[in-house]
């Protein structure tokens, strides 16, 4: 995404440019522009924002790694309209906020003008889609699809000290006496809350792209202490956790139908966690995941990346085969691409089978959602061609 | 057509749009039918919607659990069907990397510019490549069948023939057989294993979905937008020939890009003189001794030109 601050060949043709060419606007014609237009206005690979207010200044604020994340709105002389014109890489998905500064006091909010919004645990943000970029349809409800269930569970953790809830999503028409993989997610309640992932186990079960699955959807106390490669919580999976599934619902119970997947620290808790039980897990879908590392050195993410440093450093020096399949995505437009590209190699040279995604997009619950089908299809696949009901 | 005359139906999906009642009704049956739901698997005694569809005049054979109480009786047996099924999977993993190749180069062609008389000759020869090799694996699915039965005589081993003894039985005091769809492969093994096409007699059989799969000619696999892998179509297997030229594509509005005229004119010739039948949800397609073939307009055939028509008259004859 680079800022288009310049008169750059073909500028002339997008709508702002025209309307910048008119002189100074008057109201009416600010009102005519924006009236005609539905904003951010996608233009080829130019995306164009407004805002139109009385402010010192007017800022995007997204979440792309490698540009400056605040990007300087320029106000149209004489009028109250602001506005910033940017490249976005096809099939881009962009998160943003606008940051507005008014008597020396700024302010993130959505763009009024948008609203495609995208929930996160901590709000909601501005959602821009690049030319090439649709949400994919299997990620909304579809009313053919039947629905699975989720259930709310309770267990004592004594590895963590603290109650450990679960829910725990069975598939649309589960059968006791049949025996399911299984699958447990991190950050649970988030990928159910930001990434739909009950709507999306829904359709592609349905769609018999991935099997039966059971869900174990867990829920951390301090993730950033839990997910960083903590040995209580790798134990309250594997010895508290499994067994508690394992007696409630029927289980296939072998390495090659037992997932863990997570993202970002849910991520690195996934594979430190087979690394303590090497071959417990024969499946993990780490998205985004947090695998920061030093070469020599401090790593400059601070204090609560420490543990996971030491544990990424240690693995690096000693990769070991922990699971059969692994899956890998990461976002193009997040500090941790280079991690993730650079875990890739690592994981293959141990003989596992590796699939790495990446995706124009940032580190955020959609694009995680994004990816699951073919994370899930891969690593889970149903018998898809053979069954037509 | 089968061998022995009798009245068929094969129809659409029937979740979203049932139409085997009325069918039922229109064939003339009053009696008890039986049901096959093997295709269901684990679920094949989940009957309670079909069979009050059938206004309850239904008994439901029951073949997965008896698939299953075979080969629990009989190890050696199942021992021998399990390398048979392992068999089969490496020959259609093989097959299916060959078709990749072979389709491979039909798309290329398809997307190649140039001397057109050269070109459609190319292309011909290309499809005619993929052709030979979906028949020779359809060639080489019946000689392994064909030996099996030959080692292992199914029908005479005594666990499966009172298994059959006993399906005769239930089937004696039926007037149709229905067959539902589910699993393919799992359903055509079975009705294939038990051989209930022959237990049934002269009795009309409606069956949809997969079932309607299962008792065509050939056996074609389809979706072209798999999360992995090419999306092309397979053949899976010969089907239990109740409908011969004819492949049957249930679904398919959901798995095929309809819309896309160069990929259903490929398929349209890919497997001609066999006409590839796009089966709507509930379209009905009968045969009755006298009144031939009727295809309502859910029944579409591809066409070499990439459209879809209605069936029509068809070349097969009771």
């Amino acid at each position: 995404m680079s800022p288009d601050t310049s008169a750059a060949p073909g500028e002339h043709r997008l709508a702002i440019r025209r309307l910048l060419d008119q002189g100074t606007p008057d109201r009416a014609a600010v009102d005519a522009f924006l009236g005609e237009h539905t904003f951010p206005l996608i233009e080829g690979m130019s995306v164009t924002f407004v805002w139109r207010g009385e402010a010192d200044s007017v800022r995007l604020r997204h979440f792309i790694y490698g540009l400056s994340a605040s990007q300087p709105f320029a106000r149209v002389p004489g009028t109250d309209l602001w506005h910033l014109t940017l490249e976005l890489p096809d099939r881009s998905r962009v998160e943003y906020k606008l940051e507005i500064e008014r008597n020396e006091r700024s302010e993130w909010i959505q763009d009024p003008r948008n609203s495609l919004l995208a929930r996160d645990p901590f709000g909601a943000n501005s959602v821009v889609h690049a030319r090439g970029y649709e949400i994919p349809e299997w990620t909304r409800f579809d009313p053919e699809s039947r629905s699975g269930t989720v259930e709310e569970h309770h267990l004592h953790s004594q590895a963590l000290g603290r109650d450990a809830r679960v829910d725990v999503y069975l598939p649309a028409r589960f059968r006791p006496g049949r025996r399911y993989p299984l699958l447990v997610a991190h950050d649970g309640g988030d990928y159910l809350a930001y990434s739909g992932l009950k709507t999306v186990l829904d359709n592609l079960v349905h769609r018999v792209e991935v099997a039966d699955v059971i869900v174990a959807l867990t829920y951390p106390g301090n993730r950033m202490v839990e997910y960083a490669d903590h040995e209580p919580h790798a134990r309250f999976l594997t010895e508290e956790l499994l067994p508690f599934m394992s007696e409630r619902w029927p289980l296939k119970n072998t390495p090659d139908t037992r997932c863990l997947m997570g993202a970002s620290f849910g991520a690195v808790a996934s594979l430190s966690t087979a690394c303590r039980y090497p071959q417990t897990y024969g499946r993990l879908l780490l998205q985004s995941g947090s695998f920061a590392f030093s070469d020599i050195g401090p790593n400059p993410r601070g204090p609560s990346f420490a543990p996971v440093v030491k544990f990424m450093n240690e693995f690096r020096d000693r990769p070991m085969r922990v699971a059969e399949r692994v899956f890998v995505s990461c976002g193009q437009y997040e500090s941790l691409i280079y991690e993730n590209r650079s875990l890739v190699p690592l994981l293959q040279s141990t003989g596992m089978d590796v699939r790495f995604v990446e995706a124009r997009d940032g580190h955020n619950w959609e694009n995680w959602r994004d990816r699951l089908r073919a994370g899930l299809s891969w690593l889970f696949p149903g018998p898809m061609g053979m069954i037509y009901e | 057509m089968s061998a022995v005359p009798r009245a068929l139906a094969f129809l659409g999906p029937q979740r979203f749009n049932p139409t085997l009642g009325a069918v039922v009704a229109a064939l003339g049956i009053e009696g008890d039918l039986a049901t096959v739901t093997a295709g269901w698997q684990e679920r094949e005694l989940e009957v309670e919607e079909l069979h009050e569809h059938l206004g309850g005049r239904a008994v439901n054979l029951e073949l997965h659990r008896r698939g299953d109480a075979v080969f629990a009786a009989d190890p050696e047996f199942a021992a021998a069907y399990r390398r048979r099924q392992e068999l089969f999977r490496e020959m259609q993993a093989i097959y299916a990397l060959r078709l990749d190749a072979a389709m491979a180069a039909c798309t290329a062609l398809a997307a190649r510019a140039g001397h057109a008389r050269l070109l459609e000759e190319e292309r011909g020869a290309a499809l005619e490549v993929v052709r030979t090799l979906d028949e020779s694996h359809a060639a080489r699915m019946n000689d392994v069948h064909a030996e099996f039965d030959a080692r292992w005589r199914p029908l005479e081993r005594s666990v499966l023939a009172a298994e059959r003894a006993e399906l005769a039985r239930l089937l004696a005091n039926v007037d149709a057989l229905a067959i539902a769809g589910g699993h393919v492969a799992v359903l055509a093994n079975r009705l294939r294993l038990f051989d209930v096409l022959a237990l049934s007699g002269d009795r009309p059989v409606i069956a949809w979905s997969a079932g309607a799969m299962a008792c065509s000619e050939r056996i074609v696999l389809f979706h072209d937008h798999p999360p992995y892998g090419t999306g092309h179509a397979q053949v899976l297997d010969q089907g239990l020939g109740l409908a011969d030229g004819l492949v049957f594509l249930p679904h398919a509005r959901r798995r095929l890009d309809l819309g896309d005229t160069e990929r259903v004119g490929m398929f349209a010739r890919r497997f001609a003189p066999r006409a590839a039948t796009v089966l709507e949800d509930g379209a009905a397609l009968t045969w009755r001794l006298g009144a031939g073939w009727i295809a309502d307009p859910g029944c579409l055939r591809m066409q070499d030109d990439g459209t879809l028509a209605p069936l029509g008259p068809l070349g097969v004859a009771a």
